[in-house]
């Protein structure tokens, strides 16, 4: 009967531990949530919105990096989408089951969670040392290149889940298999498709290695894509590393847009996830 | 009657030149189309080769000057220009280590929990919550690390393993020093946090693939939770688990934003784990738009290239420890 009770209190002693593991996640979560309100909340008011990154000491908002945050996600993920839609697309579509879907898919992998201040190293190497100077089009590339594995991705695994039945009808009636992809797979993984795009586009916009140096930073509002731009994380890097305290509380305020947007482009693509294939 | 025929015969040429001509189209399209998608292809695969070759070269001018020795050195002097990649190097290799240390019991732990133990209502909550984490940009861990966490090392939690440690032959070199609360502790416990989701979910995903069957065997023979979990369910899923553990190994080598907040910034290797040092990512993060001369800049390329090398092998071992279990779930 002792060897039960020892193994009963194995148990109880082990399960224990798991259940403070899980609690030990979760409250982190909580933890660096409740951070973030406290400390972000406090800065928020209109000027936020509507008036640039002030030199230290004085009045001011984040426009300029919220703008230049918002122009570069846009056009990384303009710039990644169509490439990782097409690339999914081969490798669900005509390659499915060739040795190079194979391949690529592997590679896609590893690019998907490769260090991303090493991309921005390449975009430094490509783009700012031949042009001369950072620019807002070199972080947008340096974004899109982070884009690019996610969308692959989704692409492939939802045009999988497509019923074979319903591409064969569609050959059935004698559509090419151009019409068959654009007009009845991507159809039905519609909801699946916009979800690796909102994931996309949530990865992106809280990037802040691959900006450091290429799109660098700027404290003018500045429309220029030819020209350095500032973001909202890069900001949030300069200005919480300052030893001014408006600094900081802007980097927090900054802070608590990022995660709020970020966290709100996750759960509604959670959600559609949900509806999935056919929705 | 004869003008009908006629009539008829060219309405008839019509239809199939107007079919021949959708056809052609559609075959055009068709190819257009397909051809798209192959170079799409192509280019994810030539974003690999272009990132290995521009940091190769990149890096050329450095690996000329300093050879193989680069990574025995621990000197980096941008006054003298002399460069060394070993502290940069240790301080990736410990943070990362230390991450792993906390990550990996704990993931593993939360998803024998979210399996095996958590009500059915609540799996999707915690899971969906557990993955949330994983979403948080990386900057927001380095900002709470260091205003929030590295405050509270530093006052409670560093003090308390000074002294506790301090008598200790080897454990008191490797807890010495002064709280300065940023350190390689302090960058190795935010990783932890950050890797966490990584191995959480993705331990969670392989052990759902255990079958039903085997479970239920376990538990017949009268095993208890932990018996089943750990001689049941482990072994089935080592590999895959162990694929989650360099997937969440791979994050944490080449994060950046993160680490560069809390570690401190100094080109030394010091025995003590509460001292600042750097790491590969943090060094080049910090430097390189300040990197005056080309040397310079390319040691610091050249820290990217060794970094990339190496998530490159981790992540490629990661990859394939997971597509054995996913073979096994196919058979």
């Amino acid at each position: 009967m002792s060897r039960y009770a020892q193994r009963r209190r194995l148990n109880f002693f082990s399960i224990s531990l798991c259940y403070a593991a899980a609690a030990f996640g979760l409250g982190f979560l909580l933890l660096i949530l409740i951070a973030l309100v406290g400390k972000g909340l406090g800065g928020f008011s209109l000027d936020l919105f509507t008036q640039m990154t002030p030199p230290p000491g004085s009045k001011g908002g984040l426009l300029n990096a919220i703008y230049g945050s918002l122009v570069m996600t846009f056009l990384g993920v303009a710039i990644g989408t169509p490439i990782g839609m097409l690339a999914g697309t081969y490798m669900a579509e005509y390659g499915r089951g060739t040795k190079l879907t194979f391949i690529v898919r592997f590679i896609n992998d590893i690019l998907l969670s490769a260090p991303s201040i090493v991309i921005g190293l390449f975009v430094y190497e490509i783009m700012v040392s031949k042009m001369g100077h950072f620019s807002g089009i070199a972080g947008a590339v340096a974004l899109a290149i982070i884009v690019i594995p996610v969308v692959v991705r989704t692409t492939e695994d939802m045009l999988l889940l497509v019923p074979a039945q319903m591409r064969e009808a569609a050959t059935a009636l004698g559509l090419p298999r151009f019409h068959v992809i654009t007009k009845i797979a991507y159809k039905a993984a519609r909801a699946g498709l916009v979800t690796g795009i909102l994931l996309a586009i949530a990865r992106a916009s809280g990037e802040t290695a691959p900006l450091l140096f290429t799109a660098l930073n700027n404290q003018f509002f500045s429309t220029d894509l030819n020209a350095p731009m500032a973001s909202l994380p890069v900001i949030i890097f300069q200005f919480a590393l300052s030893p001014y305290a408006d600094w900081q509380q802007l980097a927090w305020s900054g802070a608590l847009i990022v995660t709020v947007a970020v966290l709100c482009l996750s759960i509604s693509a959670r959600v559609l996830a949900r509806k999935g294939v056919g929705g | 009657m004869a003008d009908l025929t006629i009539n008829n015969y060219a309405m008839q040429l019509d239809k199939e030149h107007k079919r021949a001509r959708v056809f052609t189209r559609f075959r055009l399209s068709d190819g257009f189309f397909r051809r798209c998608t192959f170079s799409a292809v192509m280019l994810v695969l030539a974003l690999l080769g272009g990132v290995m070759i521009a940091l190769a070269y990149g890096s050329i001018p450095a690996f000329q000057a300093f050879g193989l020795g680069f990574f025995v050195t621990e000197v980096w002097n941008p006054v003298t220009d002399k460069f060394g990649a070993l502290a940069p190097i240790y301080g990736t290799v410990v943070t990362s280590l230390i991450a792993m240390l906390i990550a990996v019991p704990v993931g593993i732990g939360s998803a024998i929990f979210l399996t095996e133990l958590c009500p059915q209502s609540l799996r999707r909550p915690i899971g969906v919550a557990i993955e949330l984490l994983a979403a948080i940009p990386s900057i927001i861990y380095g900002l709470w690390g260091l205003f929030i966490l590295a405050p509270f090392v530093q006052q409670y939690v560093q003090p308390g393993l000074i002294s506790l440690f301090g008598d200790i032959p080897v454990l008191s070199t490797l807890f010495a020093g002064p709280p300065y609360g940023i350190g390689i502790l302090t960058a190795g416990f935010v990783l932890a946090i950050m890797v966490l989701p990584f191995i959480t979910s993705i331990s969670r995903d392989v052990f759902e693939t255990v079958p039903p069957v085997l479970k239920e065997a376990g538990y017949g023979l009268g095993c208890t939770t932990w018996e089943v979990s750990r001689h049941v369910v482990l072994p089935y899923t080592g590999v895959g688990v162990i694929g989650g553990i360099m997937l969440g190994l791979g994050r944490a080598l080449g994060e950046t934003m993160a680490v560069t907040f809390v570690i401190g910034n100094a080109h030394r290797i010091s025995g003590s784990i509460l001292a600042p040092g750097t790491t590969i990512s943090a060094s080049i993060a910090n430097e390189f738009t300040e990197a005056v001369g080309d040397l310079y800049t390319s040691a610091l390329i050249e820290l990217g290239f060794i970094l990339f090398i190496i998530t490159f092998i981790v992540l490629a071992i990661s990859r394939y420890m997971l597509l054995r279990i996913e073979q096994k779930k196919g058979v």
